[in-house]
């Protein structure tokens, strides 16, 4: 079966790779670009593991094909931090506890980050319904949900 | 697996015209994707319908009535301030649809495609007179929305034949739609049931009406009896009284984990009503 060539951008690299027609973004950033920072959880679509922008709209890597992403822009939690700095999501997410055992967490960084650059003044409903599609089985999602009104907060202070 | 991007609609339809196995086109995949990654549909031919001129575009056309392409998300249509205020059910439904990740990607016409008999963005295209049009090998037609599905997973387009695009009329004055659907939770969900309702006033009468319901027959459909119970009345409670026992006598639904026969002919009763009050406050100015 013939591999299609892909040039898309990562976190503002051009990045190439050769996939094969049915592998998901997800598979191709993991596997090809080497960027493990999106997880695979169901596969399906439900549990938003795998999140992370598509040209700049928040979408499950494992239902997007990685043949899909040519011309693209893709943005992975590998560009959320500065450098050594991290985002003050990340920050926050330490301070208040919002994670166990990390494997919802790159997911759920991305669709925050995506939330507040739509609505930096979230109230706590509109989070909680904009983390719907992020399942997580550790925390119970009170911290997640605190980390990232701080983390708004801040931004607000900041911006 | 073969996977191609068609830069026309000519190209997509000659490509699926001329498979010979299984073929699906894909726009926001969030079905399509499912099925392909769990096996229970491995299409040989995949035909990406984004890079076709104008799929991801919403158009108000002088006279009123809205184009919406095949490959807009539901994201974008929820943006779409003035698509929300002609036809807020319409946009309630499809974005009651998956997770904001799954917004970012679903379709209107994918929702449409995927004939799942609950489809929450399906009842309110009903209810708004929705058109899709079709073009294939023998040519283009327009299809109103309520003649797509024809059972569960099953559709009426023809081999070869796909939608280009979507078509809501324009909005008249003093009218308003609204779509709720009962699930046991808050989010992330599948109708147990669904109901779409649009109407129009003259003063505090109406004059026209139309009522879908989902999830409780093999496909979506119109309810011509619970429109009539509405038409002509003030929405008063013997109006509401006849239209749920039309919606519920509408109803054939089946037992499922999600819900019972009596639980959903019931509910049917209970989510028009209050579709139908959500439409009238619209349609005297309340906003979604």
């Amino acid at each position: 079966m013939s591999r299609i060539h892909v040039t898309t951008t990562v976190n503002g690299d051009e990045v190439e790779y050769l996939c094969e027609p049915r592998e998901t973004l997800l598979d191709c950033l993991r596997d090809h670009v080497g960027l493990t920072g999106a997880k695979e959880g169901c596969g399906t679509g439900d549990c938003g593991a795998c999140s992370v922008t598509l040209d700049g709209r928040l979408v499950c890597s494992c239902l997007v094909l990685g043949a899909e992403a040519e011309g693209k822009k893709v943005e992975t939690i590998e560009g959320l931090a500065d450098g050594d700095t991290l985002h003050p999501l990340q920050r926050k997410f330490i301070e208040h506890a919002a994670l166990q055992c990390g494997i919802c967490t790159p997911g759920i960084l991305i669709a925050a980050k995506a939330l507040l650059e739509k609505t930096p003044d979230p109230t706590e409903t509109e989070v909680r319904y904009w983390l719907a599609g992020n399942l997580c089985r550790c925390t119970g999602y009170d911290k997640i949900i605190r980390a990232v009104m701080d983390a708004a907060a801040e931004m607000r202070e900041a911006s | 697996m073969r996977y191609h991007t068609a830069a026309s609609f000519e190209e997509a339809v000659a490509i699926a015209a001329a498979a010979e196995g299984v073929t699906r086109f894909l726009a926001g995949g969030t079905d399509v994707l499912v099925q392909l990654r769990s096996d229970v549909v491995t299409p040989d031919d995949l035909i990406d319908i984004k890079h076709i001129p104008g799929v991801s575009e919403i158009i108000r056309a002088d006279d009123g009535g809205w184009t919406i392409g095949i490959a807009v998300p539901g994201a974008v249509m929820g943006e779409h301030a003035d698509l929300c205020r002609d036809w807020p059910g319409v946009v309630e439904g499809m974005e009651l649809i998956g997770s904001t990740q799954v917004q970012g990607r679903a379709t209107l016409v994918g929702n449409l495609c995927n004939g799942s008999p609950a489809a929450d963005g399906v009842p309110a295209l009903m209810t708004a007179g929705a058109t899709v049009s079709v073009v294939g090998p023998n040519g283009s037609r327009t299809v109103a929305v309520q003649d797509i599905p024809t059972a569960p997973g099953r559709i009426s387009l023809s081999k070869g034949e796909m939608i280009t695009a979507v078509h809501l009329p324009a909005r008249a004055e003093h009218a308003g739609d609204a779509y709720l659907r009962f699930i046991p939770r808050t989010e992330m969900d599948i109708a147990v049931v669904g109901c779409a309702v649009n109407l129009r006033l003259d003063g505090d009468v109406i004059i026209e009406a139309s009522v879908a319901l989902g999830a409780v027959a093999p496909t979506a459909r119109l309810v011509p009896a619970a429109a009539e119970a509405l038409i002509g009345s003030t929405l008063d409670d013997a109006a509401l009284s006849a239209l749920a026992e039309a919606a519920s006598a509408a109803c054939s639904p089946i037992d499922d984990k999600r819900g019972t026969i009596a639980f959903r002919t019931r509910v049917a009763g209970v989510l028009a009503r209050r579709a139908a009050g959500i439409a009238y406050d619209r349609a005297k100015g309340a906003s979604a």
